[in-house]
């Protein structure tokens, strides 16, 4: 037994961290000595259970969780999502084929589908010709010829209901750095729209323009510009007042700043270019569809790291929220999605309102997003508050998360970078969800978006991941 | 009428709270006041209050609750907006300086941080030191109900890493002259203590001063660290350290009586550390000084003889710093004029080894003392709360403070039993201890003087005469100073004695006198 640091201690200054009473802070204080209260709350928002789940991960000595978390977010970090191309789904996406359909979210099965995603699986299955109406294409639907997958399953994410079937077009965004490949359709617009269960003439008439006209325009500008950086197009963006997730007015103006000159260049009819121009700019969020694989790209890199609690992936499907843990595989851990507490359109009310649903929460997951609210307080409406409550919003997400971002930065936090790379194990311990932006389906297919808002998590997800870490790499209880 | 508020993520500390609950009963009109957390454990009282709804038991740990009960509309809006302005008081404090939310956090913010005090709730300590011990801090926990078994843990871990692990259930500790938690502003000077006694500690530090000496370091080691199970390794380890400092030239150790094992290994240790100690293991028979070491009577005693060893003033083993005339003189007085039914002694005491130490100066001379602190069964208190002729009630007992703060805070607690002494009407003397330092009320002394004259006029109504022997461990350097709340207690007529031992021994003398 050594006794040698204690009397470090008496020959050196007390310097107290004081966890508790604020009286005992002052009181040394008062008498010359450093204090630093700690702002301590409960773990695990006091739930016993949880406490022992992390007591077990923490007792592991074998387990080097840091070092596992530190490489899951530095390679999400080091990735370089880049546009190169776009394609047709079935030639490009892994294991497309006629009768899959793509949807957001983790696995859901057709008759547990919400509404909004029925109505867009009936508009796929028509756009794709294998129904003449809906009520042909929802008898498909129903009769088991149809395959059903998640977007995530095929290396793919779609906003909202996040349909996607085989001749659709698709970007494609590769990870430079580590080679792996995320694919997204084309963003059709506000309104009545496929993403929101609807699938009236129109729709598909869009869908067919989209396919036929607009993809092929920007493919070939594209090809003449070359791949785009998207992670430095999005680290612009966020100094230009978006967040990457519900605001996309700057993103989608870059986009067209960057395609615009080779548009011109393209052997088009006038009326072609001016239509596919005009459908950017009335699109706000015409850029989402390219932050999603962006982020989808990079968080993959990350995924499989053995003893790494980081989250890969955040998705729902209108029923289930789904998250993916680094060091647990592909295994989904699902709660009920949410009600998103929000502000609703002219006419439209909660009552309205369809549950969270969508893969947009990737952004999230990548840094961005909800996480980077304080980068656009142009939208703190959304969350019904004042710039303040954009900067507190990330703020305390970064008591959730693995490291700030080295190019995502936030000029209102001094530049601080954005907080990325969430991690489960601090969610449990801090009691703190994260902050998810997100836009709100009517709840009967066809309607559309009825508002916007932000969506608190069901904790039972990160319960149950946690549940599954602690039992695979916890000592035994 | 009930109002009940449920505050979803608001996370407060729960003697924070307690203080708030404290004032809000103060607003006209109600009857029923809570604030709290909503844990499991407030929650089924607030159910057994009638005070529950779906929200409160949906409450989580991080959610405030409010519940009041009062007689109108306007009280209940009173007492709410009381609350949240009480509630404001901490934010607005809270926002002068940046907070770290973790202790991991903590230590990013302050690195050159060397040691962790942790007043959080026990079921969470055990994690929160296992943190601090991991990141090289020395440990301080002041809150009770840690589980036998994290204390064993935690102090073998903090013994492999060299480092001090003072609790739990620690009150007081004084490292390098700041105070932690409760204790007083003591002289430096070149005496080292290791107490697992909190009073006992502050009892022993202030009487040091008293006596014109001084302290290095006093080591809080919490009352189960002497415990077999645990075998007094924070003792031990705190021994050494003291033998190993330079500016500590005499040792001083105090505690409950030890388990026999601990008590071998502590002496063996003051023996190795080759400095002159002195030990007083309270209520245990006092040994035979055995070499440099040597065993003190009483805590007084123990300051005493520790101040002659460290060259200072001589050791008078006198019961009294009075002269024999002048005890007697006060004996007479105070015993003249008790009334027919007034026979008993009853003491109130805070601090815990004080209320004992009083115990056993009287325990045989009286024939039997009462008290639920009495390691006798036959004399224990049935009911803590309810006297029995001789009785010395040790108000730190769980029994009055579940939901308060201790009554060295919450003075309303002694002021509440002296009511109820004075009812059963059989009520002689009153014996009392004040204790100063940071951690305790700002006034004790003024706090209690209404109700002491309260009392003596009621026995003065009743033909009689109430005495009222009282005690200060304090010093004058302390918020309170010792002299302002002596004089505050002497001007309502009690009697102030230098210690508490000396006090005990005065109140036996005046008992003694009574038919």
């Amino acid at each position: 037994m050594s006794v040698a640091k204690i009397n470090q201690l008496f020959s050196g200054e007390l310097k107290v961290l004081n966890l508790g009473l604020e009286e005992f802070s002052a009181s040394l204080q008062r008498e010359g000595a450093e204090a630093l209260q700690v702002d301590w709350k409960p773990p695990a928002g006091g739930d016993r259970h949880m406490v022992q789940l992390l007591e077990r991960v923490e007792s592991n000595s074998a387990l080097k969780r840091d070092q596992a978390n530190d490489q899951a977010v530095e390679r999400l970090m080091k990735s370089k999502p880049t546009l190169i191309d776009i394609g047709i789904a079935c030639d490009v996406v892994p294991g497309m084929h006629k009768k899959l359909v793509l949807h957001s979210g983790p696995p859901v099965t057709w008759d547990k589908m919400a509404g909004p995603v029925r109505g867009a699986v009936i508009g796929g299955l028509i756009y794709e010709g294998l129904a003449k109406g809906p009520t042909e294409a929802e008898e498909l639907a129903a009769s088991g010829d149809i395959e059903y997958a998640p977007c995530h399953h095929h290396d793919a994410v779609g906003p909202m209901a996040g349909i996607m079937t085989s001749s659709m077009p698709v970007w494609i965004m590769k990870n430079e750095t580590f080679g792996n490949t995320a694919y997204c359709t084309l963003n059709e617009g506000l309104g009545k729209v496929l993403r929101y269960g609807a699938n009236s003439d129109d729709v598909i008439k869009r869908l067919k323009w989209m396919g036929d006209v607009l993809s092929p325009v920007l493919k070939q500008a594209l090809e003449m510009h070359g791949p785009i950086d998207m992670k430095n197009l999005i680290a612009q963006v966020l100094q230009m007042g978006d967040e990457g997730h519900n605001r996309n007015r700057a993103g989608t103006s870059l986009l067209i700043r960057e395609m615009a000159p080779y548009l011109v260049m393209l052997d088009r009819s006038k009326q072609e270019l001016s239509e596919v121009l005009k459908f950017m700019h009335t699109n706000d969020h015409f850029f989402l569809n390219l932050t999603m694989p962006a982020c989808k790209a990079a968080v993959d890199a990350a995924r499989n790291i053995d003893g790494s609690s980081m989250i890969v992936a955040m998705a729902r499907n209108g029923t289930d929220f789904g998250i993916r843990v680094s060091g647990l595989g592909d295994q989904w851990f699902t709660g009920p999605a949410s009600r998103v507490d929000g502000l609703y359109l002219p006419g439209y009310s909660e009552a309205d309102a369809a549950r969270d649903v969508g893969d947009s929460v990737i952004t999230e997951t990548g840094g961005i997003g909800g996480f980077a609210m304080a980068a656009a307080p142009a939208i703190v409406k959304f969350v019904g508050g004042t710039p303040q409550d954009a900067l507190n919003f990330t703020r305390r997400m970064y008591d959730i998360t693995l490291r700030e971002n080295d190019t995502y930065q936030i000029p209102a936090l001094d530049f601080r970078g954005t907080p990325t790379g969430i991690d489960l194990f601090k969610i449990i311990e801090t009691g703190v969800l994260p902050a998810i932006n997100t836009g709100i389906a009517h709840k009967d297919p066809g309607v559309g978006m009825v508002g916007a808002g932000l969506v608190k998590p069901p904790v039972k997800c990160f319960h149950d991941a946690f549940e599954a870490y602690a039992e695979r790499y916890g000592t035994k209880p | 009428m009930k109002r009940i508020i449920v505050r979803k993520d608001a996370y407060y500390d729960s003697v924070f709270l307690m203080l708030i609950n404290q004032d809000v009963k103060k607003t006209d009109n109600i009857s029923e006041a809570v604030v709290a957390m909503g844990t499991d454990m407030n929650r089924d009282l607030l159910k057994g209050m009638n005070m529950s709804n779906a929200d409160v038991e949906s409450a989580t740990a991080n959610d405030l609750i409010v519940a009041l009960e009062g007689e109108t509309e306007d009280a209940l809006n009173q007492a709410e907006t009381a609350v949240y302005s009480l509630l404001k008081k901490k934010s607005r404090t809270s926002e002068q300086a940046f907070r770290p939310a973790s202790l991991a956090a903590a230590v990013e913010v302050l690195p050159e941080a060397n040691l962790a005090l942790l007043s959080i709730p026990g079921a969470f300590v055990a994690r929160e030191a296992r943190k601090a011990l991991e990141r090289g801090l020395h440990v301080m926990v002041f809150s009770d109900n840690v589980p036998l078994e994290d204390e064993i843990r935690l102090k073998k871990m903090a013994r492999e890493k060299g480092l001090l692990f003072m609790g739990p259930d620690c009150g007081t500790a004084i490292i390098n002259g700041k105070p932690l938690a409760f204790a007083n502003v003591i002289n430096r000077g070149p005496i080292g203590i290791v107490a697992a006694s909190g009073s006992g500690l502050q009892e022993l530090s202030c009487s040091i001063d008293k006596a014109g000496s001084g302290i290095t370091q006093a080591i809080g080691t919490g009352g189960r660290d002497v415990k077999q199970e645990v075998g007094g390794i924070s003792m031990l380890m705190g021994i050494e350290a003291l033998a190993a400092d330079a500016e500590t030239t005499v040792i001083s150790l105090i505690s409950k009586p030890p388990a026999e094992t601990v008590v071998d290994s502590a002496i063996e240790a003051l023996k190795q550390s080759g400095k002159p100690a002195v030990v007083h293991f309270i209520g245990a028979r006092r040994r035979q000084d055995e070499g440099r070491i040597r065993f003190a009577p009483s805590l007084e005693d123990c300051a005493s003889i520790a101040v002659e060893l460290a060259g200072g003033r001589k050791h008078n083993p006198t019961e009294f710093a009075l002269s024999d005339d002048e005890i007697a003189g006060i004996v007479a007085t105070e015993s003249a004029s008790f009334g027919r039914k007034q026979k008993y002694l009853r003491g109130l005491f805070c601090g815990g080894t004080l209320a004992e130490e009083a115990l056993l100066v009287m325990q045989e001379a009286l024939n039997g003392v009462y008290s639920n602190v009495h390691p006798d069964e036959g004399y224990r208190l049935a009911d803590p709360t309810v006297s029995r002729e001789h009785t010395i009630i040790d108000l730190g007992d769980d029994t009055f403070t579940v939901g308060r703060p201790h009554p060295m805070i919450d003075v309303s607690i002694r002021n509440e039993q002296l009511e109820k002494e004075l009812r059963s009407g059989d009520m002689a003397l009153l014996l009392l201890d004040f204790v100063l330092g940071y951690g305790a009320h700002r006034d004790p002394a003024g706090a209690m003087v209404d109700a002491i004259t309260a009392a003596r006029k009621a026995a003065a109504d009743d033909g009689g005469y109430l005495a009222v022997i009282a005690s200060v461990s304090g010093t004058d350097g302390d918020p309170q100073s010792l002299t302002t709340q002596r004089r505050t207690l002497q001007e309502v007529g009690c009697v102030v004695m230098p210690s508490n031992v000396q006090a005990a021994r005065l109140a036996l003398k005046i008992m003694q006198r009574v038919r």
